[in-house]
């Protein structure tokens, strides 16, 4: 039996938080493992389609960014690689901004008959993008298989980048998530942000292609630095870092990890009330 | 030397709630305008503030409990009861940490469990044993906890048979046994629980009943809220009862009671003018409900002989299949009797959902049927397939109530016995006798 003793006033709740995420470390694992349940449990069609859809896009990128408007591709990569090596975080990135955003909303039952730190639930929806993630990656090696592409030594150093594309989603997640609760119409913004965004950021082209004099400001989207760290890492030297680019993407990436955050922890008292 | 687990001091918490102004001020197109171009900037403001936004005119702030303090030691077991609307499931809320506090201090003195609801957290497309554990652990067992009494929440749920079969497929029964049973095995210093049991059926209610009793005898502090008296005086010493926010009494069981009933005003009909607090969620909430005699009008007395009606109105926003239930119960909250509307008429589940409306739905009860006594319903709007159990959209206890008492009519089920009926039935309706001489 523990005998900690809690106060609870006004303005306090949040002494013990952190010690709480840990504590509730098994919740969190059992909501992203009932979510991966539930979704795959689902038609072998839905499950297909969540892969297939960075596919199919790649393809149509690949033609147009490619064979009609002829933009060169990353030193010796063959041009649809080099935009599959992209999807990858950007898929992890929209798709984990989309469940994230609207987790809360979707849990509301559980937020407003039981406690536990609200931030799990956003964090464990990343989960479930994660798992698609890994299964794109499978057919990224795949396709490198079919073009007979070696990667270098970088490839170890993916890991990094993975985390870094995360800790990208899950800023503005927790953000948009903490603000979607009080005030609905933000959920609205969500699809087009990711819309706009891949357009925006250097999935179907090479950031290479962008004018020198831009690509510093380029780099304020924090998708710039990410998806160029996947590149270097996937396909080798060929695809250099600019490295004041990344410099700044991740300082953007920290920003919105602390915005995110500070954010959520602000409106998470009042969830409970709103939802 | 006390061992006090929880302290509450000055508690308070408050709600803001948006009204309305009346359309009929608006007249000209200018002032509809400055209407709209004003609440538009002031809720532009209120977002640059960080203010939640909400809906209305004028906001007024409610106080949904206000100063309240008491203590309670280790191993109590607390009832905590009042009306509608008094603040029971707010206090509740507030102490498991649901809902922050907006005054006043709580002092918790170990871990707290919660049972606001039955299955919270299930989810429909995972099966029993999956649920078992997502539940578990939502309540806050360990992984190894839950693996360690899975054999004893399983046999307290009956539902081995039917462990791997998604829940969806549970009947109503199975579910709240199975959600109760996990939640049953919780092991925690302080217990608070809302209105569980209230669900399921007579042979589930004694069940759980009875674990709660274990509950109680193992030592553990237990909060309680409740509608049933009888359930209330079985497990409980001592007793708070709330009133509009506001603790009135705190003291031993049977006395609590008594000031609940005396406070309990018979109101023959409620109506809820604000939208946004009325009973419901997005998809139905109530609008009123009314006891009405023969000729339609509200009373606040009926005879044993007099027919009378429940006029539901409710307003469905969103287009579900709806079915109601209206659980009769008396003074003490035993039930007497249970009805449900039309939908059980018809195929399970398939029946032509509700279209956005407001609607009145209306219960006839005939005469020499009630006994004496006072008489109040129970109401749950749910949607089917579902059990009413179920994730509910409206369940709310004593919605209305009367009196019902005997004019001693000669041509009623008395006739002219001219005693006290004295073994307090639930009903006594008219039957048909019938005598012919065999030999």
């Amino acid at each position: 039996m523990h005998d900690e003793t809690i106060i609870l006033e006004p303005g306090r709740a949040g002494i013990n938080y952190w010690n709480d995420l840990w504590r509730y470390r098994e919740l969190f694992i059992i909501l992203a493992w009932r979510d991966v349940s539930v979704r795959y449990k689902q038609t072998i069609i839905g499950v297909l389609w969540a892969v297939l859809r960075p596919f199919l896009t790649m393809l149509v990128f690949v033609v147009i960014f490619e064979r009609l408007a002829k933009l060169p591709s990353d030193g010796n990569a063959p041009y649809a690689l080099m935009v599959f090596a992209a999807m990858l975080p950007w898929s992890l990135f929209s798709v984990s901004l989309g469940e994230a955003s609207n987790s809360l909303i979707g849990n509301e039952k559980l937020i407003s008959k039981v406690y536990f730190p609200r931030m799990i639930i956003p964090v464990s929806t990343i989960v479930v993008a994660f798992i698609d993630f890994l299964i794109s990656f499978i057919i990224l090696l795949g396709m490198m298989v079919y073009y007979r592409f070696l990667p270098s030594w970088n490839l170890a150093l993916l890991p990094v980048f993975i985390i870094l594309a995360l800790f990208a989603s899950l800023g503005p997640g927790l953000w948009i998530t903490a603000l979607n609760v009080k005030y609905r119409d933000f959920r609205y913004l969500i699809p087009f942000v990711v819309q706009f965004g891949l357009y925006i950021s250097p999935v179907g082209f090479s950031s290479s292609i962008i004018p020198e004099k831009w690509r510093f400001l380029y780099s304020l989207n924090p998708m710039v630095g990410v998806i160029d760290g996947f590149r270097w890492s996937i396909l080798g030297g060929g695809s250099p870092i600019y490295w004041p680019g990344f410099i700044l993407s991740i300082g953007v990436i920290i920003f919105f990890l602390w915005l995110g955050i500070r954010s959520f922890r602000k409106m998470e008292n009042s969830f409970a009330d709103l939802i | 030397m006390s061992d006090i687990v929880i302290k509450s001091e000055n508690l308070g918490k408050k709600y803001v709630i948006g009204h309305q102004a009346e359309n009929g001020r608006y007249v000209a197109l200018r002032d509809v305008l400055m209407k709209n171009a004003l609440s538009f900037w002031s809720k532009a403001k209120d977002l640059a503030k960080g203010k939640p936004i909400i809906q209305g005119d004028t906001l007024e702030e409610v106080w949904a409990l206000k100063d309240v303090s008491f203590e309670i030691n280790r191993g109590e077991v607390v009832g905590i009861i009042g009306r509608n609307g008094a603040g029971k499931s707010t206090l509740l809320k507030v102490l498991s940490r649901i809902t922050e506090s907006s005054a006043g201090r709580v002092t918790i003195k170990g871990r707290v469990a919660s049972l606001l609801e039955v299955g919270t957290g299930f989810h429909p497309e995972l099966s029993g044993r999956d649920n078992i554990y997502l539940n578990g652990a939502i309540l806050g067992m360990s992984r190894a906890e839950i693996k360690r009494k899975f054999d004893a929440i399983v046999a307290f749920s009956e539902v081995e048979q039917y462990l791997d079969t998604p829940v969806k497929r549970y009947s109503s029964g199975m579910y709240v046994r199975l959600a109760f049973a996990v939640a049953a095995h919780l092991e925690s210093d302080i217990l608070v629980v809302d209105e569980v049991l209230a669900v399921g059926d007579t042979e589930f209610q004694k069940k759980c009943l009875g674990k709660m009793d274990d509950v109680a005898h193992e030592g553990r502090t237990v909060l309680f809220v409740s509608h049933n008296m009888n359930a209330i005086q079985r497990l409980c010493q001592r007793c708070i009862v709330l009133s509009h926010g506001a603790m009135v009494f705190d003291g031993e069981s049977g006395t609590a009671i008594g000031h609940y009933l005396k406070s309990k005003d018979l109101n023959q009909q409620v109506s809820w003018p604000q939208t946004a607090q009325a009973p419901g969620n997005d998809v139905v909430r109530l609008r009123a409900v009314r006891i009405v005699g023969d000729d339609g009008k509200v009373r606040s007395n009926f005879d044993v002989r007099d027919h009378l009606a429940f006029e539901i109105e409710f307003q469905v926003y969103k287009e579900a299949q709806l079915a109601i239930v209206v659980q009769f119960v008396e003074a003490l909250g035993t039930y007497i009797m249970v009805s449900m509307d039309n939908y059980i008429n018809g195929p399970w589940g398939k029946q032509s959902p509700y279209a956005a409306g407001i609607y009145k739905s209306s219960c006839y009860v005939p005469g020499d049927l009630l006994n004496e006594g006072q008489v109040s319903i129970n109401l749950w709007i749910y949607s089917p397939p579902s059990a009413p159990s179920q994730s509910p959209h409206v369940r709310l206890f004593n919605v209305v109530s009367t009196d019902v008492s005997d004019r001693r009519d000669p041509d009623g089920a008395r006739g002219q016995f001219p005693f006290e009926w004295g073994m307090e039935p639930a009903v006594r309706p008219k039957l048909k006798w019938t005598i012919e001489k065999v030999a």
